[in-house]
């Protein structure tokens, strides 16, 4: 299986030039036969949306749309848009297209709302983290700021998923060591996630600036082992290809049998005492 | 440089990743003035270290031959601004004009003799800034900043004076920051080792006129403003109240000058408020 991570710069709230930038990325991984091609976090939009995001919401219907999920052929997409639901709720969503329809619509959980970030702020919260079917088998996927959150990775490597897929558009900063404090800190994340769930993780992050912040790319594929595969490059827009061995997904997790072994009762258990415990029921121990 | 290398090693929490802060800066610089629609960039150049970096960094991200350099001194100004200006400009090899300030400064404070020298100060700085605009018209070239993190927090700058520019590509750098990209870059030495001064008069030093020296306030804003250290944490890393008291009531007093003006809110959808985009908007 070949998949293709587009490292794209869109551009903020030009729906126009970013099909354009999608349709030329699906032409190039096509050359390159690729079987399923992965887009940024609102890769149709651009990110900081602020007041725009009312004007950038769009239908999964919409012309826009439809546009974009049968410009992909026979290959598999996954892209980002602001999805405008039946009640006016608006959502950080991803689309997992495949045979020119969409499959799933993924909306993002987590929404960072402190410091630089003020997703909430627009965005309604999505209420689902489920894997999903895919001709390629189990795919689950984490946008951005889900992948923060322990419980989005486990949930869906619980519910069968053997590849993770995270559309970004995580920021520059900390350049103080050998490289960003941003890329390190993912790094560290997408493989302890890769590791722990014997998973493909894989990374696709936006590239370009938008007033004075920038996204720094980096997009990478972490194989079942926790190994770093392929990474993009910093700053520039490219488009990453790699060659997924999904038997890996297997010899991890023989060495390595964590799934087989956790105990979800002993999650739910716990979990249901917590929520109890903090809403002031029950026993406190 | 052993001055500079000297503060770092007194303030390993600054040092910066040389190459990849370059690198980043050079990268959005070129894309926030580029998806604009310019080319060319326009900034003033003092003969200080900030604005030397300024200059640096433009030529990295477009090329000399897209980068003008300009110099407006005032009769008073010293002899050696221009001259180190002169060396960076030489250095660079980028356009340079030098408009001589004195004219329209002296013909305005004819008519007012009695004016302190903060305000023929801050006259003289907005008096750069309109130059500036005006030139940015006539090259079709962005206004570069050139004002670093320390001065933003500390309000050590005039309002609509050196504070203006279309994008600033160094105010998220400290100044033993800036000095220590100057040193990367190769901004002549004599411009990285001289003490720093706003030059509106004669023997003016910035770290005189504060009271403290820019390394001694870069690390005490970095435990307070990056770490969030608390007053009792700061007194344990060695902070002397009466310098955080300083500091503390400059940041707070300045947060105008880092601000658009305030707008008496009417409607619903208020500049600034409730109608928020970014510059970015459609670029």
């Amino acid at each position: 299986m070949r998949i293709g991570l587009a490292q794209i710069k869109p551009r903020l709230g030009r729906v126009d030039i970013n099909l354009e930038l999608h349709e030329e990325m699906i032409h190039r991984a096509r050359e390159e036969q690729v079987d399923l091609l992965i887009f940024p976090e609102l890769s149709v939009t651009g990110y900081n949306l602020m007041d725009l995001t009312y004007e950038m919401a769009r239908d999964p219907f919409s012309p826009d749309i439809q546009q974009l999920i049968q410009a992909a052929g026979e290959m598999d997409l996954v892209f980002g848009f602001v999805e405008h639901s039946p009640e006016h709720i608006l959502y950080n969503s991803a689309a997992y297209v495949t045979q020119q329809s969409l499959h799933y619509l993924y909306r993002k959980v987590y929404l960072p709302t402190y410091g630089m970030f003020d997703e909430a702020r627009y965005f309604g919260r999505g209420q689902m983290i489920r894997s999903i079917p895919t001709r390629f088998g189990q795919v689950g996927i984490q946008i951005c700021e889900d992948a923060w959150h322990p419980s989005t990775a486990y949930l869906l490597a619980q519910d069968g998923a053997q590849i993770l897929i995270v559309p970004s558009n995580s920021p520059a900063r900390q350049p103080h060591g050998e490289s960003l404090g941003s890329q390190e800190a993912w790094h560290a994340i997408l493989q302890a996630q890769a590791m722990a769930h014997g998973c493909y993780v894989l990374f696709a992050n936006r590239v370009g600036t938008e007033d004075g912040v920038t996204f720094f790319g980096g997009s990478a594929v972490v194989d079942p082992f926790g190994k770093v595969e392929k990474s993009a490059s910093l700053f520039e827009e490219e488009l990453l290809i790699a060659d997924l061995d999904l038997d890996k997904v297997r010899k991890a997790r023989f060495q390595m049998p964590m799934l087989r072994d956790e105990d979800v009762d002993i999650s739910l258990r716990e979990l249901t005492r917590i929520k109890r415990k903090r809403s002031g029921e029950g026993t406190w121990l | 440089m052993k001055m500079v290398a000297d503060m770092l090693e007194q303030a390993p929490f600054l040092r910066l990743n040389e190459e990849l802060t370059t690198e980043l800066l050079t990268t959005a610089l070129r894309e926030e003035v580029t998806k604009a629609g310019f080319s060319k960039v326009v900034l003033g150049l003092s003969g200080g270290i900030d604005s030397a970096l300024s200059l640096y960094l433009s030529v990295r991200a477009f090329g000399p031959e897209n980068v003008i350099a300009v110099r407006m001194p005032y009769k008073t100004s010293s002899p050696s601004s221009l001259e180190d200006a002169e060396a960076a400009i030489a250095a660079t090899g980028v356009e340079a004009l030098t408009i001589d300030i004195t004219p329209q400064i002296d013909a305005y404070f004819d008519m007012m003799p009695d004016a302190t020298p903060l305000r023929r100060g801050n006259k003289m700085a907005r008096e750069r800034m309109t130059i500036l605009y005006d030139l940015s018209a006539h090259y079709n070239a962005l206004v570069i900043g050139t004002s670093n993190r320390t001065e933003l927090l500390l309000g050590y700058g005039t309002q609509f004076g050196d504070a203006a520019s279309a994008v600033n590509p160094i105010g998220d750098l400290y100044k033993t920051q800036v000095r220590q990209l100057a040193v990367y870059l190769g901004v002549p030495e004599q411009i990285i080792a001289k003490p720093p001064s706003a030059d509106l008069w004669e023997e003016q030093t910035d770290e005189g006129e504060l009271g403290f020296t820019y390394l001694d306030v870069d690390c005490l804003l970095h435990y307070m403003v990056d770490q969030r250290y608390t007053l009792d944490q700061l007194r344990a890393q060695g902070f002397e109240d009466e310098f955080i008291a300083k500091v503390s009531k400059r940041i707070i007093q300045n947060q105008y000058k880092r601000t658009m003006p305030v707008i008496l809110k009417v409607g619903n959808r208020t500049v600034g408020v409730d109608f928020r985009y970014l510059r970015d908007w459609g670029l």
